[in-house]
């Protein structure tokens, strides 16, 4: 296995080549923000939190999803990343409708721990209040499109995990949303087994368990990784 | 040796919230008799009987969003006659469940709502002008219409939040609850 050797911020680091720079990054323990991507599913380079300057490219690179190099060069907590992080995340809030003060997911949720994270005590960006639906169809689950954040963790975790697929991301531009079957009710959704990863994955109040409410739904995305893992050393039955 | 500091004067504003800031505001308990030696509270839902606005306030409080005419009004004269003016709570920082009624775009489809199509008998909209408020079409945060000094964000930010941000005012700082964390909204 041949090893690469970078440099993050001031740290030199070796990692196998093949690696991601957020799993260089990760190994440094250095705290980069992410949204998107979670361990255990393929990463996307949705959300743009990742974003580090590797010296010698002109463009920010989503470290989730750009491969090590031997001899990068990377800065992960420049003004200029900071800035643009607490920039990404009051984009998030603005487009949506997100009232904390009542969403399940209060006190639980990555998306309002990040604001904390890079500082964002308000919006300099006018809140958008999209006219948006919940999906209240499903016997056990609610889908609220007003506080998803489009991060695909549930389009991923139930293709990629769960094998059933129930999910897609329909439309384009501001009228993007999260699809259930062929843009239908998600309980009109036959494929769905009512597993529950795609509540357990969800960074946000977006997908919770009917009957949770402010405050009470409680994810549990750290459990993926030792999901799949054991899966894949055959230790659990898909 | 230098003279005493001089008292500060302190408002607190209730625009369009449910005064839980407020509430979280008295719950600082034992700690309102120390800021009744460092502060004066000139203007306040809670604490005075002052109806108008007095000039040359140090530090207000405005919990809130700004839903009608009124808020507007008094907003504006808050800016005017205030050094340090703290957007405090959510709904002042950005609308909050006030601002829910944004997603109905505009003031008439939210009256036509509450008064025609939820009405049991009667219906029949508002119309007082001069009495009642116009509601604007938007319910705004605070910072979007006036210069903002400091954020405390929080439904409702917490007594201890509170204090300390009236604890450094009160001694010419300016808080930084960004670094310690303490800026969640919700
Ligand atoms: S999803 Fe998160 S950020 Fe959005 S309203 Fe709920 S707690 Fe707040
Ligand atoms: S409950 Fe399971 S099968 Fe159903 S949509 Fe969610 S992840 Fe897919
Ligand atoms: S529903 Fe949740 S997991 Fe799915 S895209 Fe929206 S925020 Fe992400
Ligand atoms: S975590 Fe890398 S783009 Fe979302």
């Amino acid at each position: 296995m041949s090893v690469c050797t970078l440099r993050i911020d001031d740290q030199d680091v070796a990692i196998a080549a093949g690696s991601t720079v957020l799993q260089a990054i990760r190994s440094a323990a250095i705290a980069v923000p992410t949204l998107c991507h979670l361990d255990g599913l393929s990463p996307v380079g949705a959300c743009r939190l990742c974003l580090v300057e590797v010296e010698g490219s002109e463009r920010l690179l989503a470290a989730c999803v750009t491969t090590v190099q031997d001899g990068m060069r990377i800065h992960t907590n420049s003004s200029r990343l900071q800035e643009m992080r607490r920039t990404l995340i009051e984009l998030l809030f603005s487009e949506g409708n997100h009232i904390c003060a009542i969403c399940v997911a209060n006190g639980q949720c990555e998306l309002q721990d990040l604001a904390v994270r890079v500082g964002m005590d308000h919006s300099r960006f006018s809140y958008r209040y999209p006219n948006r639906c919940v999906d209240l169809s499903h016997p056990q689950f609610g889908l609220d499109h007003n506080r998803c954040i489009l991060c695909t963790r549930c389009v991923r975790v139930c293709d990629e995990v769960e094998g059933a697929h129930v999910w897609d991301v329909g439309w384009r531009g501001e009228h993007c949303q999260i699809i259930s079957g062929l843009a239908e009710p998600w309980g009109a959704v036959e494929a769905c087994t009512n597993c529950g990863k795609c509540i357990e994955v969800c960074p946000t109040g977006a997908l919770f368990h009917k009957g949770e409410g402010t405050d009470e739904k409680h994810g549990h995305p750290g459990r993926l990784a030792a999901l799949v893992q054991g899966r894949s050393r055959q230790e659990l039955e898909p | 040796m230098s003279a005493a500091k001089p008292r500060k004067r302190l408002a607190t504003v209730w625009l369009a919230g449910c005064s839980g800031c407020h509430m979280s505001f008295l719950d600082l308990d034992e700690w309102l008799l120390e800021l009744a030696q460092h502060a004066d509270i000139v203007y306040s839902p809670v604490a005075s009987d002052q109806k108008r606005y007095p000039p040359a306030v140090d530090i207000a409080l405005v919990e809130g969003g700004v839903a009608n005419s009124d808020n507007l009004a008094l907003l504006k004269t808050v800016r005017a006659n205030t050094k340090v003016l703290v957007s405090f709570g959510d709904c002042a920082i950005h609308a909050n469940i006030p601002g829910m009624r944004n997603m109905l775009q505009g003031a008439d489809p939210v009256l036509r709502r509450a008064y025609l199509d939820l009405a049991d008998s009667s219906a029949q909209l508002p119309h007082a002008p001069g009495l009642i408020p116009e509601l604007l079409d938007q319910v705004l945060p605070v910072h979007e219409l006036v210069p903002v000094d400091v954020y405390l964000p929080g439904c409702p930010p917490s007594a201890d939040r509170i204090r300390t941000v009236l604890e450094a005012l009160l001694q010419d700082r300016r808080p930084d609850l960004s670094r310690a964390g303490e800026i969640r909204f919700g």
